[in-house]
């Protein structure tokens, strides 16, 4: 590969704390060279490639903590070519991949399969999860240590919490030991049973059975509760409310360590936008009222949350197309996780650093990754982006393998240009 | 006959009846005022007329139904429509099929007008989206009940001369009572004041929002009602969740003579069927003829249907 260099950008890196004109030289092995407004152009050699980008923005590659790949058992909802696809288009350079695939990756044999897979078939980094226990059944834990070795990144049972408090407290000390992540859905499984929206006056008019935030609230205090015996790494993997941060609040002040997600449509999206029944968005966790979401916004912004994830969750028609209790969660996101985060930053809800650090550095250092920055040395997984561009969200033009979008006919504002991956331009719109 | 031509002229009816929320003042009342004249029909020697002759109307069922669907049937039948009767609880569903594929089968049989009931919320709002005739909703999960809210409506305004400035209390399982959220809009826009009676764990959250007040004492909430309907519980809302017991229900919940006096001297008492006697209601109450419209509901249901087929059978 050729040197490259990219001048005239502004250079937004949070890792750094640098929000600059500058260039980037990425060498021949795809790190960054040198970066920065001190990189001057006479700085890369002769030979190097010139990418003039005038006035766009250089962020790192986004790191997406909660994607579904279909593989296996799910290939016709997506596979890793698609998600490759619609993740590049999207900025997204990392991805950590949900274990709920059919077999479930519950075993080493399953780990090396999607691993293999997943190299060959896809050009994006990704970070498989296993589950916590095997076949999410919530029974038994998973080889933690054995799956680890073998290229683990975190450990998750996707949207089954662990019910059992017992189980719970011994996967935190065994986990504690092994020094791996754990990554838990927060919601009583039975208090959210058949339940599919949040509990209130939307649920109430349409029939439907709500999840309180209780629910939600009462695995995350006992959770905490449990953290301070086992000290273990911890994260969650998406919270919905704004009941949930109150406790987050209170133990962290208390010196509890875990990390907490979130979901770009909790921060985008209210109840209200279910409508009559688009099952599109029915999500897991729900989408809540607008002070919820509003409350989120205020958690990022008071660092109590540390992450945006898509929970990229691709549905076939046949799965949406059904009576709302019967059909399945999730929307699709990967591609539009980056540019519906920006809108936070053009309706002045959130700054733009902030944003591009819970989507970067913040998830690389919980998940202990060398991604999310720019810094010399680094891979050079860059995203450029046109930060003014309008757009609208239509289905038919994003890249998965299923159309399960959260935010058809959305007016956006901000695209991804190029994308480039361990130096290599892998995208260009 | 000559009392239903002046009707004939149909004004401008939405294409589908899914429930209360989506009906506006105008269209309830047309409804109401068609079913007026099909009382005295139902109660003459010769019931049958041609309105819908020609006319195919599929009763699908995918949940098992006595009273609405037997009226739903006996008013397609008495306007001359074609009506076919299918229970799909325990055939094609059980094949894997889903209700749009039962729905698109359906369809391309050419039906005017499908009456459907489902037991999950919505359903007939998915329904209405592919097929090309008419839908009715006949009851939907939690969601809505339109022609018993509807038949409800033209019973007390058949006894009580009109539903605007009464007060009607609605007990029982709020929760998961169609029947309940649909009377609850219903007699909102029609201009009566609703409370709803039930003990907590049976009370929706922010039911409020959809326009009743909440109480949980009968002697509060029965407190100046005109009007007292009764809702049916279900008996595996009483293993243990939910309630306690049917005993201590009936008790603080349960329609009895005395808790009865709490409401207006000339209260009237309404239960959509069937009745759990005993339990929700007590059984010389719900037989007393001065006092309980059970009969006339049913009476009126049929009319209600028929004014319902005849106006969105097109």
């Amino acid at each position: 590969m050729k040197e490259k260099i990219l001048t005239n950008l502004r250079i937004l890196d949070p890792s750094q704390k640098i929000d600059e004109i500058g260039n980037i030289i990425i060498n021949e092995k795809g790190k960054i060279k040198s970066i920065g407004k001190k990189t001057k152009i006479s700085d890369a050699s002769k030979f190097s490639e010139k990418i003039d980008l005038k006035g766009k923005v250089a962020i790192p590659g986004v790191v997406d903590m909660k994607a579904f790949v279909g593989e296996p058992g799910f290939e016709y909802k997506e596979n890793f070519r698609t998600l490759t696809q619609a993740a590049l288009a999207g900025g997204v350079t990392s991805i950590v991949t949900m274990p709920n695939t059919k077999p479930i990756i519950d075993n080493v044999s399953m780990v090396d399969f999607i691993i293999r897979r997943g190299r060959d078939k896809a050009k994006v980094n990704l970070f498989p999860c296993a589950s916590i226990t095997r076949n999410i059944e919530g029974k038994q834990m998973t080889e933690f240590g054995l799956l680890k070795a073998r290229g683990i990144i975190g450990f998750s049972d996707v949207n089954k919490t662990i019910q059992n408090t017992e189980l719970m407290s011994r996967v935190m000390n065994y986990a504690s030991d092994l020094d791996v992540l754990i990554m838990q859905h927060a919601e009583d499984q039975e208090m959210s049973k058949n339940s599919c929206i949040n509990e209130g006056e939307v649920a109430t008019r349409l029939g439907l059975k709500g999840i309180s935030y209780i629910a939600e609230k009462i695995i995350i205090e006992r959770d905490l509760s449990l953290l301070s015996e086992y000290p273990c790494r911890y994260h969650i993997n998406q919270i919905s409310s704004k009941k949930s941060l109150s406790v987050i609040k209170k133990n962290k002040s208390n010196g509890v360590k875990f990390t907490t997600g979130v979901s770009i449509n909790n921060l985008s999206l209210n109840q209200n936008d279910i409508g009559e029944f688009r099952t599109f968005l029915k999500l897991s966790s729900p989408l809540r009222e607008e002070q919820d979401r509003l409350s989120l916004i205020e958690g990022i912004k008071n660092d109590l949350i540390d992450v945006i994830v898509s929970d990229h969750v691709p549905e076939d028609e046949e799965s949406k197309r059904l009576p709302f209790a019967q059909a399945a969660s999730g929307s699709i996101g990967i591609e539009t996780l980056l540019p519906l985060a920006l809108e936070l930053y053009h309706n002045n809800s959130l700054p733009l650093d902030k944003i591009i650090k819970c989507l970067t550095i913040n998830p690389a250092k919980i998940l202990k990754i060398n991604k999310g920055t720019l810094k010399k040395d680094a891979d050079a997984d860059i995203c450029i982006l046109d930060l003014e561009k309008p757009w609208i969200v239509k289905a038919v033009d994003l890249k998965s393998k299923s159309k399960n979008t959260a935010i058809e006919n959305r007016k956006l504002q901000g695209k991804v240009l190029m994308t480039f991956l361990n130096g290599e331009l892998v995208y260009s719109n | 006959m000559a009392i239903i031509k002046n009707f004939s002229a149909v004004k401008k009816i939405p294409k589908h009846l899914l429930g209360i929320q989506n009906l506006s003042i105008k269209e309830a009342n047309l409804i109401l005022s068609e079913a007026k004249n099909f009382i005295r029909l139902n109660r003459s020697t010769s019931k049958k007329l041609d309105l819908l002759r020609g006319k195919t109307q599929i009763n699908l069922f995918f949940e098992p139904s006595t009273r609405t669907q037997s009226s739903f049937e006996l008013a397609g039948k008495r306007l001359g429509a074609d009506v076919m009767t299918m229970n799909v609880g325990n055939s094609s569903l059980k094949k894997g099929e889903t209700i749009l594929d039962t729905a698109m089968t359906l369809n391309a049989m050419h039906p005017d007008i499908i009456v459907v009931r489902h037991q999950d919320s919505g359903a007939p709002n998915l329904l209405s989206q592919k097929v090309n005739c008419s839908v009715i909703n006949a009851g939907d999960g939690l969601r809505e009940h339109p022609t018993q809210a509807l038949l409800d409506a033209l019973t007390i305004i058949n006894r009580k001369g009109k539903i605007e400035g009464l007060k009607i209390a609605i007990c029982g399982d709020i929760l998961h009572s169609r029947v309940a959220r649909s009377n609850i809009y219903l007699m909102n826009m029609l201009g009566a004041e609703v409370n709803v009676i039930s003990p907590k764990t049976l009370m929706p959250v922010s039911i409020e929002k959809l326009g009743a007040k909440a109480f949980t004492d009968m002697k509060k909430g029965l407190d100046g009602c005109d009007i007292v309907m009764m809702l049916r519980l279900q008996n595996e809302r009483m293993q243990g969740s939910f309630l306690p017991s049917k005993r201590e229900y009936y008790e603080f919940f349960g329609l009895s003579p005395e808790k009865l006096k709490y409401a207006k001297k000339d209260a009237l008492i309404m239960h959509p069927g069937p009745m759990n006697r005993g339990v929700e209601i007590d059984t010389k109450l719900a037989d007393d003829i001065n006092v309980s419209l059970v009969k006339e509901q049913v009476e009126l249901g049929v009319a209600v249907r028929m004014a319902c087929l005849k106006l969105y059978c097109k």
